[in-house]
């Protein structure tokens, strides 16, 4: 009997405690988006901000932010999916893998501050490439390289034996086994795995305060010369990030505004952040049925 | 006879070149994704001999103890009353305070979130809070910074004696941040577990409870603190949402509601404000360098657990 009571007890704190949990999402949710939609419209979202003004938008940040995050994925993927590979299919059991694993869990364990830290020193400074979008995305490489080479190792590992079993009997080599039949089977957990892990690179500010820069220069939209500064698409040119905005007008903001600014700018950053996450797993699945069905009529 | 050798001749000539395709693409692939490890390798090396040669260069070039730099409690970079003072403490005991109190909040509420999953529904559960677990996780830390700057600070301002901001909103805001590791990892543990451990308990006509708190849990139980301190690290390196609401003052602080700083934070404000080579900005890297000691610890407890979990 006492221990039935204790039970009950137990069982309505687990309970409690996890309802909690989601009160504490949608109550996030709804302050953040309650808070911000109201000051969310075009202009906002286009205009370029304001220092001392009120009525300041977001229009370059987030133009910056997503071009950083194209710029990041495009050094990334090739980097991680060849460190991926190699860790599925070529890596053998011993000394060298258990310390390339090693490299991996602690490279994806770092602070960010730390390696923005390092990109600050090596990129922005030594290399000289100064505070651009350039030695953003080399630092966000750093940062999601470790993500994607898990992703990619999980996806090829989950492929079933007997696909590898069938191409090595036809006498195909490895890599082209790799290429042409492991391949497009892992592709859709990649994928998912892979803009998933865009949605936390395009979260990121504190790696990106020392290399991308903490100001973007006045952008003239009708300029598609890369090379040139007032550019848009110029990747060596310093950039502030939506996230980093957020930061900066919370902790240094003059704007009588500043507060309706960070709200509405947070509001735009989690509604990306979850265009990405519903995005992701729909794909992923898209990609899965559209790969599975060539296979079968082909 | 001829005929025959030369047919012979030609396959062997055939497979000879086939060998060679089939070789040199094999080649390709395998020297490309090495060079993929070896970048990988060559970026972690680098990073460490980097930040570690700037952060010793405070005590190597100029001269600052080691001791004094650890535990030094007076933290006056630019030397405001004299000679300038590096002692750390201050942002150490912030960084631990903030990350340990933000594991205590956390981990009973992710084991309980774990355990509804898994034992309590595990019908629906899942279905309910998995969603609200990964939406938690992909929140941005400078969106948590701001809520927590909005909400949080304002509100611990009105109910206890103090400014708000401090260790108290810290913790708060990372173990929200913080939840989500630890519950996937401990629902993974708990998702793992034979099915005849909980049902020779419940056979035996334990309750549920019974059969959580004496059979379940001591049996995840390194695998839950392996979410732990893998939290833990992420609440420890965690810099702008901490930044955002600890107030940013370089002392320790008397009560939980008292401005103080972490490493992290100290980082993120001053550096944009030193002169590279100074020694103000090398005590900064000295800092960045504890932050990096902490990691391998963090991770080497996280290897530690795993072999245990392994027996």
């Amino acid at each position: 009997m006492k221990a039935k009571t204790i039970d009950k007890i137990a069982t309505t704190i687990i309970v409690v405690f996890s309802l909690l949990i989601v009160a504490v999402l949608v109550g996030l949710l709804a302050f953040i988006l309650v808070r911000g939609l109201s000051h969310v419209n075009w202009s906002f979202l286009t205009s370029v901000p304001q220092t001392i003004k009120a009525g300041g938008g977001i229009g370059p940040q987030l133009f910056n932010s997503l071009f950083l995050l194209v710029l990041t994925l495009i050094i990334t993927i090739p980097l991680g999916l060849g460190a991926g590979i190699y860790m599925a299919e070529y890596a053998k059991p011993g000394r060298f893998t258990d310390a390339v694993r090693l490299v991996v869990e602690v490279l994806s364990s770092f602070p960010s501050i730390v390696v923005g830290l390092f990109g600050l020193l090596l990129i922005v400074n030594t290399f000289g490439f100064g505070f651009s979008l350039f030695s953003g995305a080399l630092v966000l490489t750093i940062f999601n390289l470790p993500l994607i080479v898990r992703i990619t190792e999980q996806a090829f590992r989950s492929v079933p034996k007997e696909q590898k079993e069938a191409g090595l009997a036809l006498g195909l080599s490895k890599w082209k086994i790799i290429t042409s039949v492991l391949f497009p089977v892992a592709i859709p957990s990649i994928v998912t795995g892979t803009v998933l892990a865009s949605g936390r690179v395009f979260g990121e500010a504190a790696a990106l305060l020392f290399t991308a820069g903490m100001s973007t220069p006045r952008l003239d939209f009708s300029d598609w010369n890369p090379l040139s500064p007032t550019s848009p698409i110029n990747p060596f040119r310093p950039a502030e990030t939506l996230a980093v905005h957020i930061w900066k007008i919370n902790s240094e903001g003059l704007a009588p505004d500043a507060a309706e600014i960070a709200a509405g700018a947070s509001a735009v950053l989690v509604i990306l952040v979850l265009i990405f996450n519903l995005f992701a797993r729909w794909f992923g699945n898209v990609l899965y049925k559209a790969l599975t069905a060539s296979k079968r009529t082909g | 006879m001829k005929a025959m050798k030369e047919g012979h001749v030609q396959i062997e000539r055939s497979r000879s070149g086939k060998f060679q395709k089939h070789h040199m693409e094999d080649l390709i692939g395998r020297s490309y994704t090495m060079l993929c490890v070896g970048l990988l390798i060559l970026i972690i090396v680098s990073i460490i001999y980097f930040v570690a040669s700037k952060g010793l260069a405070t005590f190597i070039q100029d001269g600052v103890s080691l001791g004094d730099f650890l535990f030094g409690s007076k933290w006056d970079p630019e030397g405001s009353q004299g000679t300038p003072v590096f002692g750390v403490l201050p942002f150490i005991f912030g960084s631990f305070a903030t990350s340990l109190l933000a594991a205590l909040i956390a981990s009973p509420l992710s084991i309980c979130a774990s355990l509804f999953m898994t034992e309590i529904v595990p019908s629906w559960g899942k279905k309910l809070l998995m969603p609200v677990i990964e939406l938690l996780a992909g929140i941005p830390s400078v969106v948590y910074g701001f809520v927590g700057l909005t909400v949080v600070v304002p509100f611990l301002r009105d109910t206890f004696p103090g400014q708000g901001i401090g260790i108290a909103a810290g913790a708060i805001v990372l173990s929200i941040m913080i939840l989500p590791t630890i519950t996937s990892i401990a629902t993974d543990a708990l998702s793992a577990l034979p099915r005849g451990l909980k049902e020779s308990s419940f056979a035996l006509g334990a309750t549920r409870w019974q059969t959580i708190s004496k059979v379940i849990l001591p049996t995840v139980m390194p695998a839950v603190l392996t979410g732990v301190v893998l939290g833990m690290a992420r609440a420890f390196g965690e810099a702008l949402a901490v930044q955002m609401v600890i107030g940013n003052a370089p002392h320790i602080p008397r009560s939980l509601f008292e401005s103080t700083s972490t490493l992290t934070s100290a980082i993120t404000l001053d550096m944009g404000n030193t002169v590279m080579g100074s020694v103000h900005s090398n005590a900064l890297w000295s800092m960045a360098l504890a932050l990096m000691f902490m990691t391998f610890v963090f991770v080497l407890i996280v290897r530690v657990l795993e072999r245990r979990n392994r027996i």
